[in-house]
Parts: structure tokens; C-alpha cells; sequence
């Protein structure tokens, strides 16, 4: 459904994405990650025919964004970081003034209603913009994306200053498109886009440097990972023999009611290690495992290596 | 065409639901209600024809100032609040984007001389003007307030925000303006080029003392599509710009 091949886009003298190639399958919910500045935003304005590549190719549904811009936005639906809305005009009316723009046939009042109903609007059809909460406004902001039934959304930061419920509730309404829809979604929040997407595409500087899922990252992955061991018994001499083994670093320790977490730093996998010095130094192994973040140190680690070099 | 329609009534819709388009309208009749008395009639007698011909001039300078304010934000408050990404995502061009823009303040412009039609109105009842006089007087004022909408328009799509659109409109207009003052003052060829770029002196009085010839709608027409022309070309280069 979306195809990018070799593309490049500079401002002046500055590349802002490099080389880019990678497709989307009809109905995946791909998310792009990278951190501020990246290139994600740019990537997606090409895609919405917002801008042009300056070199390469990027196509969707089979028309070129460059050559074929009319056919492409016949079958996107976008969203940018701040959705494009008109506060002086009710949720409703500025629905239908999208509809009708998108070219929507006979079926607008069809149309609103399924955009309304996907995005929680019906409560507020006919409030004002203006008065709408932040929340509502990402929602409206959704929903004219949705309103002409477009094969492909591209939703630029969708959760961008939206509060923990809010967050749940975009996340809901994005898994709800899955199947109906072909999206591509960017965020620098990186719990959020394993939670929603089929697929991550990570940008660091404008270039690709990890695709996958959530799954695969990992396991393709030769990354460190943080490690909290939880011992019995004297901890202090544990501690020192722990310190001399090769890939194991940062350890810091923190004492709990009966027993004391360890936490600790592998480049390389010394679990099996671990347990051996705590057995032989007469400590009791109560519990060993990753930490959470062992993602978000593999993302930290890809965008760090690939600005390095 | 029902693009160019929908845009411009919704800019439409928008702008009655401001103040702006209240405040501009009230500032225009009132100011012009008052010049009228003041000038237009004044102490001394006149000449029926020649009240009509006043009123015409000072109609359209507050035309064209009316002009500049309700172009200066078709385009740069679109950029300034994001929404111009909904047009550059949606299927329309920025032919349409731009008439229908230029269709909705023309549209205003014109029910800002409807209102003001009961001053000569005053003078047809009370004095002598023929209907002729007074229609070509409209056609003036419109064909330069029309001028003057797509020149700030231009402004409008070139600037990043409102403020300075209206500074690159009114600038232009003020050039074109003066320059049949400098048309006197300098040799041929430039003297007679300058004094037929000047879009008001020699261009309108014409329409205000009730002629009306056809190189001057032919000039008014050429500025306006002039103008239009550069505002969509103007928006897209935009995609190259990024």
C-alpha cells in the first residue's frame, strides 16, 4: 500500500531524511519512532503529499506522491502534529465542510456519523470547536482524517499532549482501524507504539536503522539489557564478586524489607553467572529477571550508535 | 467550480462569525458616511454630479484600505493556525484553494458597497445623477477594490502571518498608487510606462465621473488575474520549499 524507495528530502543544504526505502501491506498499523528532530514528520508530509521528495520515490495505493498528488490525497486521510481544525465552526459542520472537500458522494451523513461513531464525537457534534477540551480536539482531529473512509491514515504524533486516559482511549481507537485501514502513525513515546503497532520502523537522523516488530527488535538485537536480582543474605560480599565479572556494570543495590534488590548492567548475558556467585557466596537467589525498559535501551542504544557513526 | 464554491462559502461563514467582518464594515460605512458629509457634500454649492464624482473617490481609497484588512488573512491565518494542511492533503488544487478564497472577500466587498449605496442614493433622490453616472461610479470602485483584494491576497500567500501580509499588500498597493506621481517626474519611456501602472489616478477617475473605457477594465482585469496567478504559483512552490 505504501512504498518508499531510495527517497531523500532537503531543506537548503540540510538532508533531513536519507535514503529512506520500506513498505507498508494493506491493513498494517505501522508505527515510525525516533526522537525529536528525526525526520519522522517529514517522512509523513511526503506521504501526504504535503511536500516533495527531493530524490527517490514514494508512492501510495500504487500513485506516485510526486506525479500523482490528487489520486494520493483521494486516499489518505492525514493528520498533522496540530490538528487542522476551524474553532469557529460546530464539530459537525466543519465534518461536512471535510466531507464535501474530500470529494465524500451521497453518503456524507453516512460518512459523519462513521467518523463521529469511530472517534467519540456524538456527545459534542454540536459544540463549537473552540470550546472543545485538547483531547476532543485530537479526536476531531482524527475523525476528518476519517471521514471520507481513506484507505491510508497517516497520523502524525496522534497522542501528542493528551493525558494517561486520553492516551488509552487514542490507543483503542487506533487498534479499532486495524484491518479497516492502513496506518502509519509516528511518536517518540516508545511504550506507546509497541502497544498499537504491527511494525516499527525506527529513524534516527533521517535514516532507517531498526524495522521490525516488537519481537523481532529484540531478538535481532544483540543489545544490553538492565538486569534486578533479588538476594538473601549478606549482600555486601556478593556485591564485590559480582563486580568482577566481565560485561556486568552499573550495579547499584537497594535494601527491601528481608532480602535486597540488585540492579545491574549486562553488554553480554552473565545471568547464569550471577546465580553461581550468589549461591557459592551463601546468598539465596530469590528472584532474577529484565527490566521493562530493555526495549527503550535497545531504541536509545540504535539512535546513539547510528549518530556516532 | 463547487470546490471554489464551498471554499468560499465557508471563508464566508468565518468571517461573520468574528468580529473582524463587523468591525470592518461598520469602520468603512461610518468613516465613509462621514467623509461624505463633510467633503463630499461640504458648505459651499455643487453640482450633483460632481457630490457623486466626490463621493466616488473617497469610496474607494476606504475601499482599498477595506480591501487590504480583508485579504491580509485568506491565506497567512491558515498558515499561522495550521489549517492550510488540510487543503494541501485534500484533493483540491491551488487554483481552487485561491479563487475560492478570492470569490468569498469579493463577495464581502461587494455587500460592503451594497450597504453603502444609500449616500447616492441620497443624491439621486435629492439631486440630478443619472443611473449610468452611478453604475459606472460601482463598476470602478469594485474593479479597483478587486485589484487591490488580489494584490493583498498575493501578500497574503507570501507572508507567514497576518501582520505582514498587510504590510506586503498595502506596500504594493501604495507603490502602484504613487506612481503616477513619479510619472511626472521622470523622462519617457518610464514616465508613460509609470502612468499606465498607476492604479488609481488616471484608472479610475473616469468611472467616478461616470465614463467608462474599455483599457480601463482590461488594466483592472489584468491586475487581478495578474495577482491571482502569482498567489497559486506562490503556494505551489511550496511543496518544493518544504
Amino acid at each position: 500500500m505504501i512504498e518508499m524507495e531510495t527517497m531523500s528530502k532537503y531543506y537548503g543544504d540540510k538532508k533531513a531524511v536519507s535514503d529512506l526505502s520500506f513498505s507498508i501491506s494493506e491493513g498494517e498499523i505501522v508505527g515510525l519512532l525516533g526522537l525529536n528532530g528525526a525526520g519522522k514528520s517529514t517522512i509523513l508530509k511526503i506521504l501526504g503529499c504535503f511536500l516533495l521528495p527531493s530524490v527517490g520515490r514514494a508512492t501510495v495505493g500504487g500513485h506516485s506522491v510526486a506525479t500523482e498528488a490528487q489520486e494520493v490525497r483521494k486516499i489518505i486521510g492525514y493528520l498533522p502534529d496540530t490538528p487542522p481544525l476551524y474553532n469557529e465552526m460546530t464539530v459537525r459542520s466543519y465534518l461536512e465542510f471535510v466531507a464535501r472537500l474530500k470529494e465524500v458522494p451521497a453518503t456524507i451523513s453516512d460518512n459523519i456519523a462513521y467518523a463521529m461513531d469511530k472517534t467519540n464525537l456524538l456527545d459534542v457534534e454540536n459544540r463549537f470547536i473552540s470550546q472543545l477540551s485538547h483531547g476532543y480536539r485530537q479526536r476531531v482531529g482524527i475523525a476528518q482524517a476519517l471521514v471520507h473512509r481513506p484507505k491510508v491514515l497517516i497520523l502524525d504524533e496522534p497522542i501528542n499532549g493528551l493525558d494517561p486516559i486520553q492516551i488509552a482511549e487514542m490507543r483503542d481507537l487506533i487498534l479499532s482501524l486495524k484491518g479497516q485501514h492502513t496506518v502509519i502513525l509516528s511518536s517518540h513515546i516508545l511504550s506507546e507504539i509497541t502497544k498499537t503497532c504491527d511494525r516499527i520502523l525506527v529513524i534516527d537522523q533521517g535514516q532507517l536503522v531498526a524495522e521490525g516488530s516488537e519481537t523481532e527488535l529484540k531478538a535481532g538485537s544483540k543489545a544490553d539489557f538492565d538486569l534486578r536480582v533479588d538476594v538473601k543474605g549478606d549482600h555486601a560480599p556478593i556485591l564485590s564478586q559480582l563486580e568482577k565479572i566481565e560485561g556486568l556494570s552499573r550495579l547499584k543495590t537497594k535494601n527491601m524489607d528481608g532480602f535486597t534488590q540488585i540492579f545491574c548492567h549486562c553488554q553480554l548475558d552473565v545471568r547464569s553467572q550471577i546465580a553461581k556467585t550468589i549461591v557459592d557466596m551463601g546468598g539465596e537467589l530469590v528472584h532474577m529477571a529484565k527490566e521493562d525498559g530493555e526495549l527503550e535501551s535497545l531504541f536509545f542504544r540504535l539512535v546513539k550508535s547510528e549518530g556516532k557513526s | 467550480m463547487n470546490k471554489v464554491i464551498l471554499i468560499a462559502t465557508r471563508e464566508m461563514g468565518a468571517f461573520f462569525k468574528t468580529w473582524m467582518g463587523y468591525i470592518i464594515i461598520f469602520a468603512s460605512l461610518l468613516i465613509n458616511g462621514l467623509l461624505f458629509n463633510a467633503f463630499a457634500i461640504g458648505n459651499s454649492p455643487k453640482y450633483s454630479a460632481d457630490v457623486l464624482k466626490d463621493f466616488f473617490f473617497f469610496n474607494s481609497g476606504i475601499g482599498m484600505v477595506a480591501a487590504v484588512f480583508l485579504a491580509m488573512r485568506l491565506i497567512a491565518e491558515e498558515k499561522q493556525n495550521g489549517t492550510i494542511v488540510l487543503f494541501y492533503t485534500s484533493p483540491i488544487t491551488e487554483r481552487q484553494l485561491v479563487y475560492g478564497k478570492f470569490l468569498s472577500v469579493l463577495c464581502i466587498f461587494l455587500i460592503l458597497q451594497i450597504l453603502s449605496l444609500y449616500l447616492p442614493a441620497l443624491i439621486f433622490i435629492e439631486g440630478k445623477v443619472s443611473l449610468g453616472h452611478m453604475f459606472s461610479g460601482y463598476l470602478g470602485v469594485t474593479l479597483l477594490g478587486a485589484a487591490v483584494l488580489s494584490i493583498a491576497m498575493f501578500g497574503s500567500a507570501v507572508a507567514p502571518n497576518q501582520l505582514l501580509a498587510a504590510v506586503t499588500g498595502a506596500s504594493i498597493v501604495v507603490v502602484l498608487l504613487l506612481l503616477w506621481l513619479v510619472a511626472d517626474r521622470v523622462d519617457e519611456p518610464f514616465s508613460g510606462l509609470f502612468a499606465y501602472i498607476a492604479i488609481h489616478n488616471h484608472r479610475f477617475n473616469p468611472f467616478s465621473k461616470g465614463l467608462v473605457h474599455l483599457k480601463d477594465i482590461v488594466y483592472y482585469l489584468s491586475i487581478i488575474f495578474f495577482f491571482i496567478e502569482c498567489s497559486i504559483r506562490t503556494l505551489e512552490t511550496r511543496r518544493l520549499q518544504g
